[in-house]
């Protein structure tokens, strides 16, 4: 494959620097299913040097969403004085007994909403139904959920409510680097999140841990430059906290965007599927608002599930495994048959690399 | 779900309802993260939300690479 023009200098400066280096493997971790997908759509690991691997950690907030949640929203969309609003991503993944989609199907109101905005104005347009809006995603999202609640507690909208399973990704980052299972020689990290928190974020991780964190943006360009940049912090020729995106990425992050995020939402032990719990790695909403919480308001229980029998969804999701080496992929586990989420998911590993597979 | 595309502001109603230009729709766009975006500022979108103001030789930079690569996010 042709290297593009651009791309050029980053490409003998990446393998120039694998030279220098002289390891059998660098491994650098991505954790953004946006990075993902990117990583197909631009050839990335084509021009990468033979000896670096980029991997695919848990970047999906969707796939890493666990088994108890799925499941109780799928028991609150069966519910006939319930409309559940939610991503589009979300309908279609498994749950133990069944899936959103399937419920839809069977005549629950369903509505995929693109904002969390929407959700708030079906809320107003239907007073007489409850809405509960599935709450899932990473920085990026979780100010708009914020925002969303923040308005209808000012404007005494009594029926809504939000399911939060929305996540911080630096606690799984930590937990990676500690667990040691999967060698992490660096991170790419994710552009929009870190629109959010800032490039300073993730200071405490290479100050713990030693492992550079490069901000990336998407383009092919971007995360060429990310990973040429990791490569040089790791021979000494570079500093370990880089940011390529600097464009729409400063080292404070978008304080509006923090400020509405930390008025509603506060820290909580969350568990990721694959990972188990992660201190301080979700959100939940404070006691403030506590009438937009729909896991009090319907008094959900999201009791642990196994996971679907042969699914290695965790193991990829760590990072453990590429989704080929898992024995469903492509024959009993694909997009339109999934048994996982990283298979349904648009921005899941599984999902990602059927896609691309080789034909 | 870290994806989020460049467009510009056409509208600005106040600080929280405004319209983007995405290539070539008008997407109504909750301004409220960014309350210093301005008229004909280039602006990254998410989920309805404009998260960032983006300078513009920045943004003409990414969408002339985006053209050149034949990639998008």
């Amino acid at each position: 494959m042709p290297v593009p023009k651009p791309l050029e200098p980053l490409v003998r400066e990446a393998a120039d620097l694998a030279v220098a280096l002289d390891r059998d493997r660098i491994a650098v971790m991505e954790v953004c299913g946006t990075h993902t997908v990117a990583a197909f759509r631009t050839g990335l690991r084509d021009l990468l040097p033979p000896t670096v691997r980029l991997i695919s950690g848990p970047g999906c907030p969707v796939c890493v969403t666990a088994q108890g949640y799925i499941d109780a929203a799928i028991a609150l969309a069966a519910r006939p004085d319930i409309v559940i609003a939610t991503f589009g991503d979300m309908l279609r993944v498994p749950g133990t007994q069944s899936s959103l989609e399937r419920e839809r199907a069977n005549g629950a109101d369903v509505r995929v909403v693109y904002s969390q905005t929407q959700a708030l104005d079906l809320a107003k347009a239907m007073p007489d139904r409850q809405v509960v809006f599935l709450g899932v995603g990473f920085e990026t999202t979780t100010p708009g959920t914020a925002w969303a609640v923040a308005k209808a507690a000012e404007e005494g909208v009594g029926n809504v409510t939000v399911l939060s399973a929305h996540k911080v990704i630096i606690p799984a980052m930590q937990a990676l680097l500690a667990g040691g299972e999967v060698g992490i020689d660096g991170f790419l990290c994710p552009g929009h999140v870190s629109v959010i928190i800032g490039s300073d974020r993730y200071r405490p991780l290479v100050d713990a841990f030693g492992a550079p964190c490069v901000v990336a943006g998407f383009d092919g360009y971007q995360m060429l430059a990310g990973m040429t940049a990791i490569l040089r912090a790791l021979a000494g020729r570079g500093d370990k906290l880089g940011n390529v995106y600097t464009g729409a990425v400063t080292p404070e992050g978008n304080p509006a965007a923090l400020a509405v995020t930390e008025r509603v939402f506060e820290p909580a032990d969350a568990p990721w599927r694959g990972m188990g719990v992660i201190p301080g790695s979700g959100l939940r909403m404070r006691d403030d608002y506590a009438a937009l919480d729909a896991e009090k308001r319907f008094e959900i229980d999201m009791p642990d599930a196994p996971e679907p029998a042969g699914c290695r969804c965790g193991d990829v999701i760590k990072g453990l495994l590429d989704p080929p080496a898992c024995a469903l992929f492509a024959d009993v586990c694909t997009p339109a048959t999934p048994v996982g989420p990283c298979m349904v998911s648009r921005e899941g590993s599984c999902n990602a690399w059927y896609r691309h597979r080789p034909s | 779900m870290c994806l989020a595309v460049l467009g510009k502001v056409i509208e600005k109603a106040d600080d929280v309802e405004g319209v983007v230009d995405l290539n070539g729709n008008r997407v109504p766009t909750n301004l409220a993260l960014v309350p210093e975006a301005a008229l004909g500022d280039y602006v990254l979108l998410h989920a309805g939300f404009a998260i960032r103001v983006v300078p513009e030789d920045e943004a003409l930079e990414t969408l002339r690479l985006l053209e050149q690569l034949g990639t998008a996010p």
